[in-house]
């Protein structure tokens, strides 16, 4: 039996449940989606008893203000926000209020709930896709949450470590490199990108010297995969997010390696990373 | 075929007959350790689960199932009922040089095949379009294509199956439910479904 007992007292700048995603629905055009940072996810999970990839709350630049109206145990992961130990699981009483505070590094942290957000699925997943707005909205002031039954497994006591923030991301070039000037991959690994404020959970929007594409025209669309960098006409990359469609015409000079996918996470607008081969 | 690696868990497919595509798809989705195979235009992307194979393992599958006949089962085919009232038909109908009931006639009479998905959850593109009906995309597109509704851009035909904006020319109309999340499978056309459009 799931009970109504989080309640959203506010928000912050954009907070929405996330689980493993959506996998298997690509061919129909559907994107992905789930947390984007998929090892704090789980670790915040693994610190409450849940299943790995249970749902939880995304919550981007802090801010999130809930109240319990139960006694609950709680594990927050991810960019650290003051007002709740970063961690660790903590049972709090009926009544407790959490107010996230913005994180000073870092962007999306993961607040895990023993037994889990509980509510209907959509094509497998309970995951807000901000694309196609598939799976709930991202949360309001006012919302009342269902936290799913006590799991079999117990607490975990350890520490979880708040996430190194990404200054190099390991690349995989291609598919499309060709269709840059031959030193596009060195540009390309040479420069320090910096995050833009456009950013979200379809791509993380990069600013730096424009990579130079020797070819004109358009790419028949292609499939997609979180983590491709793709590159449109200006020449700044685009680092697709769990959100992004599932085709797309602009030509990908790179690709994360899968573990880095949760790094690239946490970039926030302003940040520097860079891109290794390897 | 050219493969080229994804990142470090899919390979990119490109055959060089795009014809072979829904052979790859029907042989590769089979193949142990592959996880999703999503076809687009020209190409497919194969991820796979790096514990049970490998890239180079996909792309020699892949290589031999290009030279094998591929018995596919017959594919579904749709019949969508369409109101052609779409508010591009005159100026689609004018760039083509032909009367409105002509363009209806030549849009509705050929069968389709959905290439892949994309844009959108169950937006399908459909190859098969006539070559004289291929028409660029408004330059600036609509913020609000109502659902249901029937275009054409480039090479491709398909349906809105929810309302969102959208760059194509709008022929017309379709009631038939496209997507429908809580359906299995939530979309009405899938690549390599058939279709055709009834004009009502």
């Amino acid at each position: 039996m799931s009970r109504a007992v989080l309640e959203v007292l506010a928000p912050g700048p954009l907070t929405t449940v996330q689980d493993g995603g959506r996998a298997g629905y690509a061919r129909l055009g559907v994107p992905r989606s789930g947390a984007f940072d998929r090892s704090a996810l789980r670790a915040a999970n693994r610190l409450v008893g849940n299943p790995p990839d249970a749902a939880a709350l995304e919550v981007t630049l802090g801010g999130l203000q809930l109240r319990l109206h139960h006694a609950l145990t709680l594990a927050i992961t991810g960019a650290p926000c003051a007002g709740l130990d970063h961690g660790v699981a903590v049972t709090l009483p009926a009544g407790a209020v959490v107010r996230l505070d913005t994180p000073r590094a870092g962007l999306r942290s993961y607040l895990a709930v023993r037994g889990a957000i509980a509510l209907s699925a959509v094509l497998g997943s309970r995951s807000t896709d901000t694309l196609s707005g598939l799976g709930p909205a991202p949360l309001r002031a006012g919302d009342r949450l269902a936290v799913g039954p006590e799991p079999p497994a117990p607490v975990d006591g350890s520490l979880v470590p708040a996430p190194a923030l990404p200054r190099r991301l390991r690349v995989v070039l291609g598919p499309r490199a060709d269709w840059f000037a031959p030193d596009a991959p060195t540009a390309l690994t040479r420069t320090g990108w910096t995050v833009r404020p456009d950013s979200d959970r379809i791509g993380v929007r990069l600013d730096g010297p424009p990579l130079r594409r020797i070819r004109a025209g358009e790419l028949p669309s292609e499939p997609t995969l979180p983590g491709a960098l793709q590159v449109p006409p200006d020449g700044r990359p685009i680092l697709l997010g769990p959100d992004a469609p599932v085709t797309g015409g602009y030509p990908v000079i790179a690709v994360l390696r899968t573990a880095e996918l949760s790094a690239a996470a946490q970039l926030r607008p302003g940040d520097r990373v860079r891109f290794v081969t390897s | 075929m050219i493969s080229r690696p994804y990142g470090d868990r899919a390979v990119l497919l490109e055959p060089d007959d795009p014809a072979q595509l829904a052979g790859l798809r029907a042989t590769l989705g089979a193949a142990p350790g592959v996880l999703e195979v999503v076809p687009a235009a020209r190409t497919l992307l194969v991820s796979f689960d790096q514990a049970r194979t490998s890239g180079a393992a996909i792309v020699e599958a892949a290589r031999q199932a290009e030279h094998a006949p591929q018995e596919l089962p017959d594919a579904a085919l749709v019949e969508l009922p369409v109101r052609y009232d779409g508010a591009d038909l005159q100026d689609v109908a004018e760039e083509v040089g032909c009367s409105v009931p002509e363009l209806i006639a030549r849009h509705s009479s050929a069968e389709y095949t959905v290439d892949f998905c994309g844009f959108a959850p169950g937006f399908a593109y459909l190859s098969g379009l006539e070559p004289a009906l291929h028409r660029p995309r408004l330059a600036t597109p609509r913020t609000q294509v109502p659902a249901g509704s029937v275009g054409i851009a480039g090479e491709y035909t398909g349906v809105y199956p929810r309302s969102s904006p959208g760059g194509w020319r709008l022929l017309g109309r379709t009631e038939a439910p496209l997507w429908d999340p809580s359906r299995t499978p939530p979309a009405l056309l899938a690549p390599g479904v058939r279709v055709r459009f009834r004009p009502l």
